[in-house]
């Protein structure tokens, strides 16, 4: 019924998002030279499959992370240097096995949400600019990553039973860690995008005057957006831990992923003016970023142009975007 | 259950902002079952009375009782839970969610810890149907719902709350005739059901149909109270007049001939339902006033003729001759020579930050450049000739102009279209929040202004303002020309009884011991 057009409506980044991602994907497969070179057999598509999933996921849970304070009319740019340090504080305590494991698992997680917690607090009670803020909390979170793995480290105590299993295959071919990414967004984004709080979220960042004036509680809904962002920060480092069983404080890969993680939002049809998109589209959009930086392998060109190609990308589909602009009545609405 | 004696009653309450008394001493009394209209000109005190009921404001003094018990709303959400809902001009709807989200907003209906969607969108749909609305889709995002709908969505919205005192500030003035009926119809249900409304409109008929008590606020203050309909227009409007001329205005010369061609011709202008068919002509050395009530198209009108808005149909002219202006530096070009003094300074017209000759000079550029490069001589020159001028009370020309007090902020940004020696200067509400000294100062410049060859459309939230400095004022109404007021017409009682569209002849002419 008439219901469909307005649930495409709110739903057309996320999409969107979809649409770019399967087209991307599927010239990446078809053309990727371990599937040509055996004659698309199904065992070498699941191999590609599960490595493009297992390198998609880590951008798209900073994505979600990003999302969260996007949603709100921020922008974090401690996303990324929260995934470095969670991935050097794992390497260090999720050893053992059992529920020592488990123990560090929670203390990895518990580190996220508490730098999310302290953006979250700084912007609300501050009332600085996010991300203002989060410049300078990144380069504090950059710094305990540094304090705690000095030099890259392969950790030899780190459980790498958890990270293999994370990596691995379900029956069926299916990536164990599209699973996990599908639970995690079941367990935390569908509650969260359904409870008050999340609406608050997306009411601050559409109107913050209108939803004071509305009696929403915008202190609490930012500081669940933040707090929730540090967390999917946490779950990206903890995941990076699991794939390279190492931990670095790599400087280049906390600003990589969080400026990857701006374009994937983009990309995933999340408004950086807040109050509209889906943390589903914005992981679309991550993983059809990383389709598109890796198309350039099946073409066998040199990785130098991965950076450009990927840019050109982004533009042109944030100009698609920003089209509406053309339809503005008062010009001085455009500076709004 | 019932409380004798009012339900909402406020006493000796006063708000200033900065210097300005925007209530003083002011006191209201509402009873259940009612409906109390509120009457006032711009500047009244009428939406600070309403911030202060809706918790928006806190008062500096005065108190707030509540089924004879003292409260305070610190914020809109108090008030909200006291039992107030307060139904803005579309301020509080949020544009990216839909109109099921919006009006559950605040207390939405859960469900396992999550909102009930299904329950959200029965309550919409009711919401929808109760405030006669039902054609507006539940899952419809408010930003793509034209304004009279989106105005019905505040209604609709304000009823879930299920509220004991609605306030209604100028909420129809978007709404087309047929909403405006159906709004009533529910209003008057409302007050039958025991609700005290709260309404605040300029449509005097529309007071004249709904209100059962109506109160007259003028300077802050309420200065009467009366049953509906024992009044005539002629003595509401004499009430809400009243204020002191408090500032002396320049003497006005003689009228300009007739037959000098102006500068500046507008014919027919329209742009979408703002401005409708408008059309007004000013000479050199006319001071030409733009009135009515705020936000009935006057700023819109300035900015289509500064080049702002597009899609705008029409003519201009100047000197004659049909004139494209695209943009506003178009509009500062030499051949057109126009100038727009904005309203909101801090946004509009500064650059806050920099510093006071760089805000002077940085339109004019163009002026003191040669080959691309600034004359700094020149520029000096052009800038301390310009703080003489206005009499600029500055530190120094390097300080930021975010240092300077409210009133030589202002100087500073009709100083700097000074500069490009413009012949017609637009000016939009250019006295506000400043004092009364630098006003008169402003005045004065006005009149030299127009003395020394432009053309000036001047539009002023202050009656006074129009009646003291202008040689004609236009009224504007809904976005179309009211009347046009020449010489000695220009009187309070004409402007304001133009402004809220009632028989003129009624209003306009003296009556004596009309209001005896």
């Amino acid at each position: 019924m008439s219901d469909w057009r307005y649930r495409i409506g709110e739903h057309k980044g996320t999409l969107i998002a979809i649409a770019i991602f399967a087209v991307m994907f599927t010239i990446y497969l078809v053309n990727h030279p371990a599937i040509t070179s055996n004659g698309f057999s199904a065992t070498a598509v699941a191999n590609v499959v599960n490595t493009a999933a297992n390198k998609g996921v880590l951008l798209a849970l900073v994505a979600v992370a990003q999302t969260l304070v996007v949603i709100t009319s921020g922008i974090d740019l401690s996303v990324g240097m929260i995934f470095v340090l969670c991935n050097c504080l794992a390497s260090a305590i999720v050893v053992g096995s059992g529920w020592q494991t488990a123990l560090g698992v929670a203390g990895v997680l518990a580190t996220g949400l508490l730098c999310g917690a302290i953006n979250g607090l700084i912007v609300i009670f501050g009332r600085l600019q996010p991300i203002v803020t989060t410049i300078a909390t990144g380069a504090i979170y950059f710094g305990i990553a540094l304090a705690l793995r000095p030099n890259p480290d392969v950790s030899d105590k780190f459980n790498g039973d958890l990270g293999d299993a994370m990596m691995g295959r379900l029956p069926g071919g299916i990536p164990a860690s599209i699973v996990a990414l599908i639970v995690i967004m079941l367990v935390i984004w569908i509650p969260f995008r359904r409870s008050p709080i999340g609406r608050a979220a997306y009411a601050v960042g559409s109107s913050e005057m209108a939803a004071y004036m509305s009696g929403v509680r915008i202190g609490r809904a930012k500081f669940v957006a933040y707090t929730l962002s540090g967390l999917f920060s946490g779950l990206g480092g903890l995941y990076l831990t699991f794939t390279t069983a190492s931990g670095a404080a790599s400087l280049a890969n906390g600003s990589t992923y969080t400026l990857n993680s701006i374009a994937a939002v983009v990309l995933g049809g999340v408004s950086l003016f807040g109050g509209s998109g889906s943390a589903i589209g914005a992981i679309f959009g991550a993983f059809a970023f990383r389709a598109i930086g890796d198309l350039l392998f099946d073409f066998d060109i040199e990785p130098l142009w991965q950076s450009l190609f990927q840019g050109i990308v982004l533009l042109v589909s944030v100009c698609i975007g920003a089209a509406q602009l053309v339809r503005v009545r008062n010009r001085l609405d455009l500076f709004g | 259950m019932s409380v004798v004696g009012p339900m909402f009653r406020m006493e000796g309450v006063s708000k200033s902002y900065g210097g300005v008394r925007a209530l003083e001493k002011a006191g209201l009394t509402v009873e259940a079952g009612r409906v109390h209209a509120i009457l006032g000109e711009n500047g009244a005190g009428k939406s600070t009375l309403i911030k202060v009921i809706a918790g928006v404001v806190e008062p500096d003094e005065g108190s707030l009782i509540l089924d004879g018990r003292e409260v305070t709303f610190p914020s809109p959400a108090a008030a909200n839970k006291a039992g107030i809902a307060c139904i803005f001009q579309e301020l509080s709807l949020i544009p990216h969610l839909s109109v099921a989200d919006n009006i559950s907003i605040s207390d939405p209906p859960m469900r396992f810890g999550m909102i009930d969607q299904k329950r959200q969108r029965m309550i919409a749909e009711e919401a929808l149907a109760r405030a006669g609305a039902d054609d507006v889709h539940p899952l419809a995002a408010v930003k793509d719902l034209p304004l009279s709908r989106r105005q019905m969505i505040e209604i609709a919205k304000a009823l879930t709350r299920q509220p004991r005192i609605l306030i209604l500030d100028e909420a129809t003035s978007a709404l087309t005739a047929a909403d405006v009926t159906k709004i009533f119809a529910v209003l008057k249900r409302l007050r039958s059901e025991g609700l005290a409304l709260l309404y605040i409109s300029h449509r005097m008929h529309e007071i004249a149909e709904l209100a059962d008590e109506c109160t007259v606020f003028r300077n802050g203050r309420n200065v009467a109270t009366y049953r509906a309909g024992t009044k005539t227009d002629a003595e509401v409007v004499e009430m809400m007049i009243g204020r002191g001329y408090s500032h002396i205005f320049p003497p006005k010369p003689a009228p300009v001939s007739t037959d000098k061609p102006p500068v500046i011709e507008v014919r027919s202008l329209t742009w979408y339902d703002r401005l409708k068919n408008i059309s007004l002509a000013a000479r050199p050395g006319e001071v030409v006033g733009l009135g009515g009530l705020d936000g009935q198209g006057q700023r819109e009108l300035l900015l289509a003729m500064f080049g702002v808005l597009k899609g705008v149909s029409g003519e201009v002219l100047v000197d004659g001759k049909p004139v494209n202006i695209s943009s506003p530096r178009k509009a500062k070009s030499r051949e057109i020579g126009m100038a727009l003094i904005p309203e909101d300074r801090k946004t509009e017209g500064l650059m806050l930050p920099m510093s006071v000759a760089d805000n002077l000079s940085y339109a004019a550029l163009d002026l003191f450049s040669r080959a691309g490069i600034i004359d700094r001589a020149a520029e000096r020159a052009a800038i301390d000739a310009m703080m003489q001028l206005l009499s600029i009370r500055a530190a120094g020309t390097g300080i930021s102009v975010g240092a300077l007090s409210g009133g030589n902020q202002q100087k500073v940004v009709i100083a700097k279209w000074l500069m490009v020696k413009p012949r017609i200067i637009l000016l939009n509400d250019p006295t506000r929040g400043i004092d009364v000294g630098t006003k008169q100062e402003m005045y004065q410049l006005l009149r030299r202004l127009a003395d020394s060859g432009a053309a000036i459309i001047f539009y002023s939230t202050d009656y006074d303002e129009l009646i003291g400095c202008c040689d004609r004022v236009v009224v504007l109404y809904d976005g179309a020309i009211k009347r046009v007021l020449e010489g000695p017409e220009i009187t309070e009682r004409a402007l304001i009884a133009s402004a809220l569209n009632i028989a003129t002849d009624e209003a306009a002419s003296p009556a004596p011991g009309a209001n005896a």
